[in-house]
């Protein structure tokens, strides 16, 4: 499984929250046995709906977690060149050192990344001077490159953040997190409150970065065209647990679990007014969650043996998993068009 | 025919600052469309942040009132609903549902109590039994039942079924229009469908007209009759649903539609950042000209 190229390995993951109060104890299993690798120059997807624990998995993995979430086993090991870190048993000053340089993270809302009353600039020297371990003056020399390579002027370093309109902010922060040249980003919803306009820019702007620098990227987003212009691969969580994952492609024309397929079957479409099912019942509370397969209250698929026995997450293609007990049942709901090579 | 409602010339302008430093938005800018009465349909208003789709229904609820130009909803003005009753009766007929629907209802109250206050001041109904039976029939409409719904608190609802609780609380007093504002923007994935599938069955089968208002193209294509689309309070394109966005016209409408993200071509990489001549031709006309028909029953801004 740990090849050379995998930048990311995780081995049977598993964080939950963990509280007691007045003495009652209560455990919400948010990230529950998740083994999963990432490789370099790869852009994967994390896909799944609110309360799922696709933030909690990111967290985790970012290696930014606050009590009363905690990881309680498994392993997570990165690979920066001779770097191998598993930030969860690392020294604290180890972990501190890959932040940033190599490891950074774009969060969800760029007004609480940058500090409403100082300049942009001070916001760059007090992510990234350190980290980055040069001098003042070259600092800011390569922190104008890089801006200039991302199509925006150097000029914004001195704006306030609210001179600045909320997409143009999100590529400041884009920015920010990227200008160390760091192997591996982590994107937490990056485009959830922009405009359709806007949020087509800025997922340019990201691939375009990943694509210069050659990192690898893990975005969540719960939205399902994002994903297919975005990844390489995706990993669709459900109840806390990865349930499919694949090639985006595959996952979208031929995906083999039913809460991916029902996932991609049901996405409006322009110049498709063909009747759209919805999927009944709710997400599961994660403090509470059915026994056996997670889905199963909501699955049309669903069989006794979903009831009782969980499904191991199992190879169905090439470089493609599922667990579901019925994956070579599954049809996909919905036909896309043709890969745009297949029509040239 | 008559006219459900029907919304000439309006505008919307806000002042901000003191008397010195005065400065003025236009939020809407004449803006004119009616809907019928015996011809129920789901009407979208699509536009960006900022382009005033919201102002718009805000004034139409009776929230806001226009600047300029009048909104008239079965005869009656704003002017007339300052007589309670009117009000009453305009609010019988008219009513919203909001975006979020965890921000609709307090946390701390039992989401049947809003069902419970809405049956009683509008419908004006005192006994317990008449009231639960209102409110069992609205929620029957959506999909739900009283015995669900009764004593239960909002967080112990999914986004998807608190939206329907909201959407049942509108439906007591029999409305002729629900006005709603990004009804599915904030509800979970697998269950943003059947919000939307909910919309048109209460057309077809109940016979409610709709505003939906949206910045989703694929929702709007998929359930609306027909559409206006609003860029910085201009209308800059309207007419019916699908002749519009399989062939939009104005390049604002065309810049929108180039943006929304085809899944057609997933995993191919093929993001494109919007073509930016495309986008300047877009900002720069906006608001130029006049609204001219076409033959195909739309209306395009054109210069």
């Amino acid at each position: 499984m740990a090849q050379s190229n995998d930048i990311l390995t995780v081995k049977g993951l598993k964080a939950y929250y963990q509280m007691a109060y007045f003495g009652i104890e209560r455990e919400v299993r948010a990230v529950d046995d998740v083994t999963l690798s990432i490789r370099k120059n790869e852009v994967y997807g994390i896909a799944g709906e609110s309360s799922s624990g696709k933030t909690s998995l990111i967290k985790v993995l970012a290696a930014a977690i606050r009590p009363p979430l905690k990881v309680v086993d498994g392993s997570l090991t990165y690979r920066f060149g001779d770097i191998e870190i598993d930030p969860y048993k690392a020294k604290k000053e180890d972990v501190d050192a890959i932040r940033w340089k190599h490891l950074s993270y774009i969060m969800q809302g760029s007004m609480s990344v940058l500090n409403p009353v100082r300049r942009i600039k001070r916001s760059f020297e007090d992510f990234a001077f350190r980290p980055m371990g040069v001098p003042k003056k070259e600092f800011w020399e390569r922190t104008e490159a890089h801006l200039r390579r991302l199509n925006l002027s150097p000029d914004i370093l001195r704006a306030y953040p609210h001179e600045l309109s909320g997409g143009m902010r999100q590529r400041v922060t884009i920015a920010l997190a990227t200008v160390c040249q760091p192997e591996f980003i982590i994107a937490d919803e990056p485009t959830t409150a922009l405009d359709v306009v806007v949020q087509k820019d800025v997922l340019a702007m990201i691939r375009d970065v990943q694509q210069q620098m050659g990192s690898s990227v893990v975005f969540v987003t719960h939205d399902m065209s994002v994903h297919a212009n975005m990844a390489d691969r995706i990993g669709i969580v459900y109840a806390g647990r990865l349930v499919e994952e694949g090639p985006t492609r595959t996952l979208f024309t031929a995906p083999k679990h039913p809460y991916t397929s029902h996932l991609v079957g049901s996405l409006p479409r322009i110049g498709d007014t063909s009747p759209k099912a919805a999927l009944e019942g709710r997400p599961p509370n994660l403090a509470d969650p059915p026994a056996g397969c997670r889905f199963h209250p909501r699955c049309p698929l669903a069989i006794d043996k979903c009831k009782t026995d969980v499904p191991p997450l199992v190879a169905v293609g090439e470089s493609h998993r599922s667990a579901c007990w019925r994956s070579d049942d599954v049809k996909p709901l919905a036909t896309f068009g043709q890969p745009a090579e297949a029509l040239s | 025919m008559t006219t459900l409602l029907d919304v000439r010339n309006v505008s919307k302008r806000f002042a901000m600052g003191g008397i010195l430093s005065r400065q003025y938005t236009d939020a809407v800018i004449d803006v004119s469309f009616a809907l019928e009465s015996e011809k129920p349909e789901i009407f979208t208003i699509i536009g960006e942040s900022g382009s005033g789709k919201t102002t718009l229904a805000r004034m139409i609820l009776g929230l806001e009132e226009p600047s300029d130009g009048d909104i008239t909803f079965e005869g009656t003005g704003a002017a007339d609903r300052k007589n309670r009753k009117v009000r009453l009766q305009f609010m019988r007929r008219v009513q919203p549902v909001f975006q979020n629907p965890f921000e609709a209802f307090n946390p701390l109250k039992q989401v049947d109590r809003y069902l419970d206050a809405t049956a009683r001041t509008l419908l004006g109904l005192k006994g317990k039994a008449e009231i639960e039976k209102s409110m069992d029939d609205a929620l029957q409409k959506v999909g739900l039942s009283y015995r669900e719904i009764k004593g239960r608190y909002a967080h112990e609802l999914s986004g998807g079924q608190l939206q329907r609780v909201a959407i049942a609380r509108a439906l007591i007093p029999n409305p002729a229009l629900l006005i709603a504002d990004e009804p599915v923007s904030m509800v979970d994935a697998s269950l943003r469908m059947s919000i939307v599938n909910l919309l048109k069955d209460l057309r077809d089968n109940f016979g409610v007209s709709v505003i939906y208002i949206t910045h989703d193209l694929a929702t709007a294509y998929y359930i609306s009759d027909r559409l206006i689309i609003m860029q910085k309070g201009y209308v800059v394109e309207m007419g019916p649903a699908r002749t519009v966005l399989d062939a939009p016209q104005h390049p604002y409408s065309q810049l929108l539609k180039a943006s929304v993200l085809s899944v057609d071509d997933a995993g191919q990489g093929n993001l494109k950042p919007a073509d930016r001549a495309m986008a300047e031709a877009a900002w720069a006309k906006s608001g130029e000209g006049k609204l001219t028909p076409r033959d195909d029953g739309r209306m395009v801004r054109v210069g």
